[in-house]
């Protein structure tokens, strides 16, 4: 049997067994409002320990707000959050972030005029800077490109390395669930790849779980072990990533014009 | 991942010299002249006096016209040829994308250790450039004015700088430290050295108490409500006649002691103490290094601070408050801190201003006082601690400077009064920074870390 062949038997194991227990993400029957306007249309999502979870869906479908209302930001006005357990649904941004979840969010939201050593820094400011030198290690390694340009400031880097930078900031919490939101946004198919089998080994060698929110159906549900369709703020169809690859209606919703 | 290092490593071309030929640049600075002497015809060009009788007397000043116009060709003329070449150099680094490399260049190298020593021995300085203490007198006094701005402006620096909440109303805390020392040495007899850290606590409560209101204001409605709450803290001196005395103020405030020894004659005074002669002029000097204590405890707390957790939450906030908040950071904590840190030096710097004038109105604490101090942040840059220094030395000494410049009365005729164009040349001096340095004097800024080795 080959590497690859017993790594999808790992996963597969790995995603049923986290199936038996609660999972550590769960959005249920979530709305959000912006103003009067529903963007979230009663939500239900579950992300157990261990997987990849991908969240596709057209432009303006609700996929970054859920992010943002996992985050506290818009507040859910309906249903419940829970994360490990816990209910943080009117939990606080800053005290939601410090529970080991972390994001990469939309737009990246590098500190701009501070280096890639001080953004690092701030990922870090949730376990007070315990193990910091240890885990920029860590993160020089996983980015090596990081390691290259340790002392510029971030808004001078390029688009590709700020998301890697972005990534790795929020890796620097030492997260258990790290949430990503279009993460291949505006890159090259290379930097693209890159950076998909860096959160794959991360999942793979770490078990660290993964929501990941994407334009680029095919990459992502490539990438996960399980998708959700998002339609104007509801989850429409859900499944493996396979299945959902698979599916016609996703093929024509999502991945026509080939497989990008 | 290997084969990712060969991405965008390829080097921008730097864009080649595109200086342009000398003709254009004379015709274009001919232009500005000429544009100068449409301005100058109806404003400067003639004056009026009072003639013998009850008419207007005009009197033609194209002396100084020519002189404006040649000025600005020149200016216009050094600017292109210049200021554009070093400008280009700056942008074709910035394109290359790498930062300014750490070399001598950087300013506040030389910049800080030379401005720290005049700073440090200014009062002997002045005593032997003017032949005596008394004589140098001026000189102190306007250190002591520079350095109090000094202090005001790093405190801000710390509110705008760096946790980017523009305020313009930070010399409402200037008042509330000025009147706690007035107020309470008169009124309970305290001393200064119980007042002044009471002063630094009572200004920082008023930054609570600002902070908390403003707490989801950002940019020009923050700037606004800081702006009225200055002139809140203002009205209320100047109504509440029973408790700050009214526009009267509050005079014979004590006078600074050194630690419980007054600086007086005869027996148990400061000079008999230490076996000097009594001189009035002990005083002076010590307030003059009190401030310059105070100023660079100002300056020791912002750069401990910028290295600590805290004071990196306020850059961030600078920079992106949503991140901030989904990287754990308390946005309410860290923008209380920064308002209750600046308003307490400038609570320091106030009961200092109170113990030196020995007399507060609040006439002191207007508007253009909150402005003077903004600006100076900004000119210095925005975040840059040596930056802020230069600016107070130049907004506060320069206006000074000018009323010293006889000399300028030989090009323009007797009469002319430079002390008149002061705000005439402050403005110009704005509009030329805005132009050459928008980012302020020392618009680069230092990160708190640096890797200890660097190669290369
Ligand atoms: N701050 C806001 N105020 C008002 N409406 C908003 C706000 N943010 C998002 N919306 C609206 O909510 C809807 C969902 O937006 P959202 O950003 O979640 O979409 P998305 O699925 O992430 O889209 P994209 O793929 O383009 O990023 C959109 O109709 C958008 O206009
Ligand atoms: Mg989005």
């Amino acid at each position: 049997m080959s590497v690859a062949g017993i790594n999808v038997l790992v996963d597969e194991t790995r995603a049923r067994m986290a199936q038996a227990q609660a999972p550590l993400l769960s959005v249920r029957n979530v709305s959000a409002y912006y103003g009067s306007i529903r963007a979230l249309k009663g939500v239900d999502i579950d992300v157990n320990e261990g997987e990849i979870v991908a969240l596709i869906g057209a432009n303006g479908a609700g996929k970054s707000t859920l992010m943002m209302t996992i985050f506290g930001q818009p507040q859910a006005r309906e249903g419940t959050i829970t994360f490990a357990g816990q209910d943080i649904t009117r939990l606080p941004t800053h005290e939601i972030a410090r529970l080991n979840l972390a994001q990469s969010p939309e737009g990246r939201r590098i500190f701009s005029r501070m280096t890639v050593r001080e953004n690092l820094q701030m990922g870090a400011a949730v376990n007070g800077g315990r193990h910091f030198a240890e885990d920029l290690e860590r993160m020089c390694t996983l980015f090596p490109r990081l390691k290259e340009r340790i002392d510029q400031r971030g808004g001078t880097m390029s688009g590709g390395e700020q998301q890697m930078l972005a990534i790795a900031r929020a890796l620097m919490s030492r997260p258990r669930l790290l949430m990503l939101d279009e993460p291949s946004l505006g890159l090259a198919p290379l930097v693209v790849k890159q950076i998909f089998s860096t959160v794959r080994e991360l999942n793979r060698t770490e078990g660290l779980t993964v929501f990941i929110v994407e334009q680029n159906a095919y990459h992502a549900l490539k990438l996960a072990h399980r998708g959700y369709v998002m339609v104007t703020g509801a989850v429409t169809m859900s499944g493996t990533g396979q299945a959902l690859l698979d599916d016609p209606q996703v093929k024509a919703a999502y991945l026509e014009g080939g497989q990008h | 991942m290997a084969q990712g290092s060969t991405i965008g490593q390829v080097a921008p071309t730097v864009a080649p010299r595109s200086t342009a030929a000398l003709p254009a640049l004379l015709k274009d600075a001919a232009l500005f002249a000429l544009v100068t002497l449409g301005l100058a015809i109806p404003v400067v060009a003639y004056r009026t006096d009072l003639g013998q009788g009850t008419g207007l007397v005009l009197t033609g000043r194209w002396g100084l016209v020519a002189s404006l116009c040649l000025a600005i060709f020149v200016l216009r003329l050094a600017q292109r040829l210049v200021l554009a070449e070093v400008s280009r150099r700056r942008d074709a680094r910035i394109l290359a994308g790498v930062a300014a490399p750490p070399v001598a260049v950087r300013p506040a190298r030389i910049l800080g250790p030379l401005t720290l020593a005049i700073a440090l021995t200014l009062p002997f300085l002045a005593a032997f450039g003017s032949g005596g203490l008394s004589e140098g007198r001026y000189w102190i006094d306007l250190g002591i004015l520079i350095l109090t701005y000094v202090m005001l402006g790093w405190g801000l620096n710390i509110v705008v700088g760096l946790a980017g909440l523009l305020d313009l109303g930070y010399v409402a805390f200037y008042a509330v430290g000025a009147y706690s020392y007035a107020l309470l040495s008169t009124v309970f007899g305290l001393s200064f050295w119980i007042c002044l850290p009471l002063s630094g606590l009572f200004a920082a409560a008023f930054g609570i108490l600002l902070g908390f209101p403003v707490l989801r204001l950002r940019g020009d409605y923050l700037a606004i409500v800081t702006l009225a709450f200055g002139e809140i803290i203002r009205l209320v001196l100047i109504n509440w006649t029973d408790f700050s005395g009214g526009s009267a103020g509050v005079s014979s405030i004590p006078r600074v002691n050194f630690f419980g020894v007054p600086f007086a004659a005869g027996e148990g005074g400061f000079a008999a103490l230490f076996g000097l002669s009594f001189n009035p002029m002990h005083r002076v000097v010590f307030l003059y290094y009190l401030i310059l204590v105070l100023a660079l405890i100002t300056n020791l707390v912002t750069l401990r601070m910028r290295r600590l957790p805290l004071g990196r939450a306020w850059e961030a906030l600078r920079e992106d408050e949503i991140a901030c908040r989904s990287l754990g950071i308390d946005t309410t904590i860290t923008k209380l801190t920064a308002f209750a840190l600046g308003a307490m030096f400038a609570g320091f710097a106030g009961s200092f201003f109170a113990v030196r004038q020995g007399f507060v109105s609040p006439e002191s604490f207007n508007f253009l006082e909150s402005a003077i101090i903004l600006a100076i942040v900004v000119l210095g840059g925005m975040g840059s601690q040596i930056g802020v220094a230069i600016a107070a030395i130049a907004m506060v000494g320069a206006p000074e400077l000018l009323r010293n410049l006889g000399f300028l009365r030989a090009v323009f005729g007797e009469g002319f009064d430079p002390n008149e164009y002061r705000l005439l040349l402050f403005g110009l001096a704005m509009v030329g920074m805005m132009v050459w340095r928008p980012r302020g004097l020392i618009s680069e800024r230092t990160p708190s870390v640096r890797l200890a080795g660097r190669k290369s």
